[in-house]
């Protein structure tokens, strides 16, 4: 029979201590656990972004009630454990009333039949932190907040739309965090710290005075050395505090946020060791061997945690206890660094902020004008600590150097400013076995060295493949490399990265010459005559896409070849049903065109109308039998909305209504859709035009963004990105008029089809190939080639054929049939 | 001894080279593919990872993807490229361009229990 794990908190640290398991041993256990909050797991971490509402809370769920479902999992959501009942292993919890912070104590009685019971084998204790108020005569009255939840975010964003001013007591990370929040309601902000500096725990006097100046100038006052004694109320509401030097400042709202305390009552109350936290050994036991805690609530050698990182190593070590996979883990404790952002500054600290002994080292360059200050702390040729301020770049070097204790070089300056050579200070070598290389899918390099070692696998993409490391971010795939070579001394590239499609042993260079060179103009002959005739699935679109570039005209259209959006010109959606976005050239549409849209959305029952980021309309909820018909019915062309190719030009108002344009945006962006629209390309392109730099079309972050400037110019810009990467274009050119726009685009875009690789978009493609080779290729024309890439877009820009047509005269039989029902003729034995 | 009951699906030419289509059988949708060597193969349409419609699938070398999230299925077998998913298989008989579905009585039954008077023997 499976053992009963239960789980007390549903916090970071407990479900990401439940995932280690799962992944480790997914039948292993009965999962019950309790979480005092009514929602899923969330990120803690990004409140800040609730409570200033970048973000939507729902936006910060990491684990959804339905993954509770998915994995067996029983929560308790809304439902605090009061009791441990250690001889008869059962927790006893009750559900919080409405309006109760999950974070308060409550008083621990079951009135009749409101006890949840729950036995356990196994018990996780995960119970994390509450704010902790200091002695404060007066808080708790309307108007005084904690930050801690989703629920004290949206009390506090609620109260302050009636409310000018504010005050944070408590200047550390979280009071930054809640004033940044409370600015953004456009509130006048005071934080008030009783230490003579802010992020004491962070920074050095000199960093938090560059910090205090900084946030200064974003309209945040800062008071230090201040001690706040009472809270005065005037009807009923808070009206101000009093200070301990016999000053006083009015205010109408009031957030405190000064530090956190541990969460302990139950393990008190069931006389398990409690100290400041709740005492666990090295493999995350407590005092009782069935009970393990991990997460904010534990003390750890004498050491309690506040962040996530530590967190995360707690709990793969009691995963691999609890699930017997590694019997021998301990966890040692952390050394705690972290990088953040305070209201738009990004900082980074980790070890020591002041040197502790008579021969350490202190390196530091300070550049006050630009907001910059590195400071670090060498003994023994190891760093012990640093604060990095302004500039944080070298944070991704020195933070695992510091983790891990590697020796630093000679050359002090390297260490704040990076290898003169140009290369990274970390040496793989120095990295203990132990040290995390994959920090998205937490993989260390242990495991890497074994599945070079053993697997035979000598690529960077192979060892992904066996333990997912470089599948996250993609940050750490230069030091698996690192690792390859140290290891077997080489490091081969597994040629099938480099072969344009999966199912053809070739570059994307030789595969364009043999098509060229036998003249292959369909799928399903690439496959016949490169590929011995096995078709595999996966690269049909691929080679589709290319072989439509290579011969706009002659291409044979062969649509099993390509994906369904494709077959049927609308984008698939997770219920099967289809979502149709019209062209609507440059954003600028027409009552008429309105009148239609809405029309055939109420006849076709769509599901929901919705404007899209890239100024369309999309119909949402379509069944494929009605594309078609719904198209006529609009009767406007194809927005390409559902296939890789370019999609739209957004466009501002420019000079036609703008007080500030310079330059008309909207015939720009009408006009580069027209030439380009549906335009086949290795992955999507977007666009945007804008009438001057103000960039109100998004164009610096556009696959290609035009922007006017004085002048009556243009400039170009390539290669932006906002999705989930982010990256600024970067200028190919300025050209005078639309013309030249157009001629440069269009050379650009064919460039870019020609030499891209499958799904590579354009932000990887101009990092790939290099801004000065792109310039010199397009503008300065060294290779004598712009002539053919002009000629060549102008045949594709020909070829375009409006592919909701295919509603007059569809490519193929049953083309947008839905299920077709069947009759029964018979019925046979069968013995087989 | 398994008793099954057959469909007619009509002409194999109804189904373009190279894809699938989804037909209905007793309320259960099934989908079947033509390869372009002219194999016929039918499985139950929907993906057991979130339900898409394998039918509207890439097929190619005896494997079809989901459009939804890429879980591949094996039109032979239908083991699933995740190996804890695998989806109901079912027999195609062709006679003179027609294609004949088997369904098992039993899947039938199972799923439709009050229904199962319907069977026709021949
Ligand atoms: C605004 C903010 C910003 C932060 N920024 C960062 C950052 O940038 N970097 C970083 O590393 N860390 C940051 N942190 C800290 C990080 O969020 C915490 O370290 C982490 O959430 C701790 O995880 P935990 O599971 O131990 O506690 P929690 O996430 O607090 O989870 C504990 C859960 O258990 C519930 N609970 C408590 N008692 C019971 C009970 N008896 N029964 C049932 N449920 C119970 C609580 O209600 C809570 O939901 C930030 C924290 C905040 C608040
Ligand atoms: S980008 Fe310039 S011209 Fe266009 S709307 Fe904004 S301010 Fe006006
Ligand atoms: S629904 Fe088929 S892969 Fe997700």
């Amino acid at each position: 029979m499976k053992k009963r794990l239960v789980v007390i908190g549903n916090g970071m640290a407990a479900a990401r201590v439940v995932e280690e398991i799962l992944k480790r041993r997914r039948d292993a256990f009965e999962i019950v656990m309790f979480g005092a909050e009514p929602y899923g797991n969330y990120n803690r971490i990004l409140l800040s972004n609730v409570l200033n509402q970048s973000q939507e809370a729902a936006a910060i769920m990491m684990n959804p009630l339905s993954w509770y479902e998915e994995n067996g999992i029983k929560l308790h959501a809304g439902v605090k454990a009061l009791h441990i009942d250690r001889e008869n292993q059962i927790v006893l919890g009750k559900r919080l009333p409405n309006g109760v912070a999950a974070y308060l104590p409550i008083e621990k009685s079951f009135p009749e039949g409101s006890a949840v019971r729950e036995a356990y084998d196994f018990l996780i204790i995960a119970t994390g932190s509450r704010p902790f108020v200091p002695p404060i005569e007066g808080f708790g009255g309307q108007g005084t907040f904690l930050f801690r939840t989703i629920d004290d975010c949206q009390q506090i964003a609620q109260y302050a739309k009636d409310c000018q001013r504010a005050i944070v007591i408590g200047g550390g990370l979280l009071g930054l965090e809640a004033a940044r929040g409370l600015i953004t309601h456009d509130l006048d902000v005071t934080v008030v710290e009783a230490a003579p500096q802010l992020m004491p725990a962070q920074l050095d006097l000199e960093a938090a005075q560059l910090l205090k100046r900084a946030m200064e100038t974003m309209g945040l006052r800062v008071a230090l050395d201040t001690i706040t004694s009472q809270i005065t109320y005037r009807d009923d509401k808070v009206s101000g505090v009093a200070f301990k030097n016999g000053t006083q400042m009015e205010t109408d709202m009031l957030v405190v946020s000064a530090g956190i305390r541990p969460i302990t009552e139950v393990a008190v109350d069931c006389g398990l060791k409690v100290n400041k936290g709740i005492v666990c050994d090295d493999q995350m036991k407590t005092s009782d061997p069935k009970i393990f805690a991990v997460g904010e609530c534990v003390e750890h050698r004498g050491v309690l945690y506040g962040l996530v990182d530590p967190i995360w190593q707690q709990a793969v070590v009691l995963a691999e206890v609890i699930t017997e996979c590694g019997r021998d883990a301990v966890y040692e404790g952390s050394k705690v660094g972290t990088k953040l952002k305070v209201m738009g500054v990004e900082l980074a600290s980790f070890g020591e902020k002041n040197p502790s002994e008579s021969t350490d080292e202190v390196i530091v360059y300070r550049d006050p004008n630009r907001g910059i200050y590195k400071k670090l702390i060498v003994a023994d040729n190891k760093i012990k600590g640093g604060i990095l301020l302004g500039d944080i770049e070298m944070a991704d070097d020195l933070m695992p150097m510091f983790m891990n204790g590697t020796k630093v070089p000679e050359n002090r300056a390297e260490i704040l400013f990076g290898a003169v050579s140009g290369e990274t200070l970390l040496d793989v070598n120095d990295l203990p076995d132990s040290a995390q290389i994959c920090n998205c899918n937490g993989v260390c390099k242990r495991q890497i060295v074994d599945v070079i070692k053993n697997e035979q696998r000598t690529s960077v993409s192979a060892i992904g493949e066996v333990t997912k490391a470089g599948k996250g971010c993609g940050s750490c795939r230069g030091l698996i490399a690192q690792i390859i070579e140290a290891t077997i001394g080489k490091v081969s590239y597994d040629p099938r990265e480099h072969y344009y499609v999966a199912g053809i042993p070739l570059e994307k260079s030789l595969l364009v010459r043999e098509i060229k060179n036998r003249e292959m103009k369909s799928v399903s002959t690439v496959f016949a005559q490169l590929a011995d005739g096995i078709e595999d699935a996966g690269s049909k679109n691929g080679l589709a896409s290319l072989l439509k570039i290579m011969w706009p005209k002659e291409y044979e259209d062969e649509r099993d070849a390509r994906f369904i959006n494709d077959r049927v010109h609308a984008n698939i959606q997770k219920d099967g049903s289809f979502s149709v976005v019209p062209r609507i050239f440059g954003g600028v549409t027409s009552p008429d065109e309105l009148l239609r849209i809405a029309q055939a959305a109420v006849k076709y029952h769509v599901k929901m109308v919705k404007i899209t980021g890239g100024q369309r309309i999309d119909l949402l909820g379509v069944k494929k039998a009605d594309l078609p018909a719904i198209w006529k019915d609009i009767g406007m062309p194809s927005g390409h909305a559902y296939t890789k190719a370019f999609r739209t030009c957004k466009s501002c108002v420019g000079t036609d209504f703008c007080r500030y344009g310079v330059g008309d945006a909207i015939s720009m962006a009408q006009k580069i859709e027209m030439r380009f629209q549906g335009l086949e390309c290795p992955h999507k392109v977007k666009m945007a035009a804008s009438g001057c730099p103000r960039n109100c079309a998004e164009s610096y972050v556009k696959d290609v963004g035009i922007v006017a400037i004085e002048g009556d110019q243009w400039e170009i810009y390539i290669g932006g990105a906002a999705g989930s990467i982010v990256r600024k274009g970067d200028l190919l050119t300025t050209v005078n008029t639309h013309d030249d726009v157009l001629c440069i685009v269009g050379r650009f875009l064919q460039y870019y089809r020609e030499h891209g690789k499958y799904l590579e978009r354009t932000y990887g493609f101009v990092e790939r190939v290099g801004m000065d080779i792109l310039k010199a290729i397009l503008i300065k024309d060294t290779l004598g080639i712009c002539s053919q890439l002009d000629e060549r877009i102008q045949e594709a820009v020909n070829a375009f054929k409006d592919p909701w047509k295919e509603a007059e005269t569809p490519a193929y039989a049953h083309q947008f049939d839905g299920p077709q029902l069947v009759e029964v003729v018979g019925e046979v034995n069968n013995n087989g | 001894m398994q008793r099954n009951m057959l469909f007619n699906l009509g002409s194999v030419n109804d189904i373009p080279l190279g894809q699938g289509r989804c037909f209905i059988v007793k309320g259960e949708e099934i989908a079947v593919f033509r390869s372009r060597n002219g194999d016929i193969s039918a499985i139950e349409n929907k993906c057991p990872h979130r339900e898409g419609p394998l039918a509207e699938g890439m097929m190619g070398n005896g494997l079809v993807v989901c459009p939804l999230h890429g879980h591949k299925f094996d039109l032979g077998t239908g083991q699933g490229s995740e190996h804890n998913e695998c989806i109901q298989i079912y027999n195609v008989l062709l006679q003179h361009g027609e294609m004949i579905l088997e369904f098992p009585c039993e899947i039938f039954n199972q799923k439709k229990e009050n229904n199962a008077s319907e069977c026709l023997t021949l």
